[in-house]
């Protein structure tokens, strides 16, 4: 990354290759049409390598960073009134990580996934479901409330306990 | 109305996951900069969402590779946030060391991704390694303690600039917006050593916005220059140098 920073073409068609299927995977998660999500990850991958320089190594990994990035970028879509609309509403109950083909599944990030899903199914189906709409949907905490009937303020408790707990399984520091 | 619906610290969560509407998310923003524990666990969330990014990983088309390669090559980086306002014209001052800070500190995140997360781990790490060797000598004569530089405007809105470090006698040659060579031609650097033009390398035609460090002495030389080239490079200059840079003392 720091050649990245330094103008390395390179360096960054290796960093490409490393973040690239994370990237388009989220963001095609949140808006499901993969034609809309090649166009924003492309933006996403062009954005990492313009904004390299400013990339701060204390703020976390370049991938946190750029997943990070990814997914924000891919809400701001689907939250634009356009994408709104268009947007299959009724479809957004998960009850697990989204299935894809497994052609296009990469071999090194099974792993990933295994660890994942495991953690999932140790969350409260409350938990799991605010979770999963909140970050795999694009829902707000508002939207996730009126889905699944609950209180506000059980959204925001279920989100960052769910969070919690993810995170411990995960073994994920910051 | 409950706990949870006043105490910003239940927020996190939401933050981390995007699930704020801006007005919350710009309060929430502001009350993160003077709540350290928030930040953290903030922070934590987000390593964990991008876990659940990876989980879902899709291999991209090979073709939205090579357009976001394409595109990439076109566009100019951002400076680091660092780094002052340029003074226009020549002009001669030290590297700013937190910009090269910048350059320098994210080899480790690069390596860190590509170990834990990835089955092409090895690769990656051997690029990054190149990578590394590639920029030592590089970062050894921009952070020399003695290195100066200088930045001449070129045609067409580009410039180059070189940095030298007396001590190491290695000179670094950068350019920005410089177009391509036409085809089957390169840039070749020179030295200037009493007016005889040597050789001090070639700029990689598809990659001039590379630094490249530049062979030879530098301490012999007053000046570097940059003439086109047959591909492959002259032995002497065929070519009207493009600029010639008098190299700071």
């Amino acid at each position: 990354m720091r050649s990245v920073a330094c103008g390395d073409g390179d360096a960054f068609a290796a960093l490409y290759d490393i973040v690239a299927a994370p990237v388009l995977g989220v963001v095609r998660a949140v808006l499901r049409d993969m034609a809309q999500s090649e166009e924003v990850a492309q933006e996403v991958l062009v954005e990492m390598w313009r904004t390299a320089p400013r990339y701060r190594p204390e703020r976390g990994t370049v991938m946190n960073w750029v997943l990070t990035l990814a997914h924000r970028r891919a809400i701001d879509r689907v939250r634009s009134v356009a994408a709104a609309a268009a947007r299959d509403h009724k479809a957004a109950l998960l009850d697990q990580v989204p299935e894809y083909d497994e052609v296009t599944e990469q071999v090194e990030h099974r792993l990933e996934r295994e660890q994942v899903r495991r953690c999932l199914r140790t969350l409260t189906e409350l938990q799991r479901q605010s979770v999963t709409l909140a970050y795999y949907r694009g829902l707000t905490y508002r939207e996730v409330a009126a889905q699944l009937s609950v209180p506000l303020g059980t959204v925001k408790t279920r989100l960052r306990d769910g969070l919690i707990r993810l995170r411990d399984c995960l073994g994920v520091s910051a | 109305m409950t706990t949870a619906d006043t105490d910003p610290h239940t927020l996190t969560g939401a933050y981390a996951l995007h699930a704020l509407p801006d007005e919350e998310r710009a309060r929430f923003t502001r009350h993160l900069s003077t709540c350290g524990s928030c930040a953290d666990e903030v922070a934590e969330f987000t390593a964990t969402a991008a876990k659940l990014a990876v989980a879902v990983a899709v291999t991209p088309r090979p073709a939205m590779r090579q357009d976001v390669l394409r595109r990439v090559a076109a566009i100019r980086q951002l400076p680091p946030p660092t780094r002052p306002p340029r003074p226009a014209g020549t002009y001669r001052r030290r590297l700013p060391r937190l910009a090269l800070a910048a350059c320098m500190a994210v080899a480790a995140g690069l390596g860190g991704i590509a170990v834990r997360e990835h089955g092409r781990a090895e690769d990656a790490a051997t690029e990054a390694q190149q990578a590394r060797q590639r920029t030592d000598e590089l970062v050894a004569v921009l952070g020399a303690p003695d290195a100066a530089s200088r930045r001449v405007p070129l045609d067409g809105g580009a410039d180059a600039t070189v940095v030298v470090s007396s001590a190491r006698d290695k000179a670094v040659w950068m350019t920005s917006g410089l177009t391509a060579p036409p085809a089957g031609r390169v840039y070749q650097l020179w030295y200037d050593v009493d007016g005889t033009m040597r050789s001090a390398g070639l700029m990689d035609a598809g990659r001039t916005d590379r630094a490249v460090v530049l062979a030879g002495s530098a301490n012999s030389a007053s000046a570097v220059g940059i003439t086109i080239e047959p591909a492959g490079g002259s032995t002497r200059p065929t070519t009207t140098p493009l600029a010639l840079v008098t190299l700071p003392a």
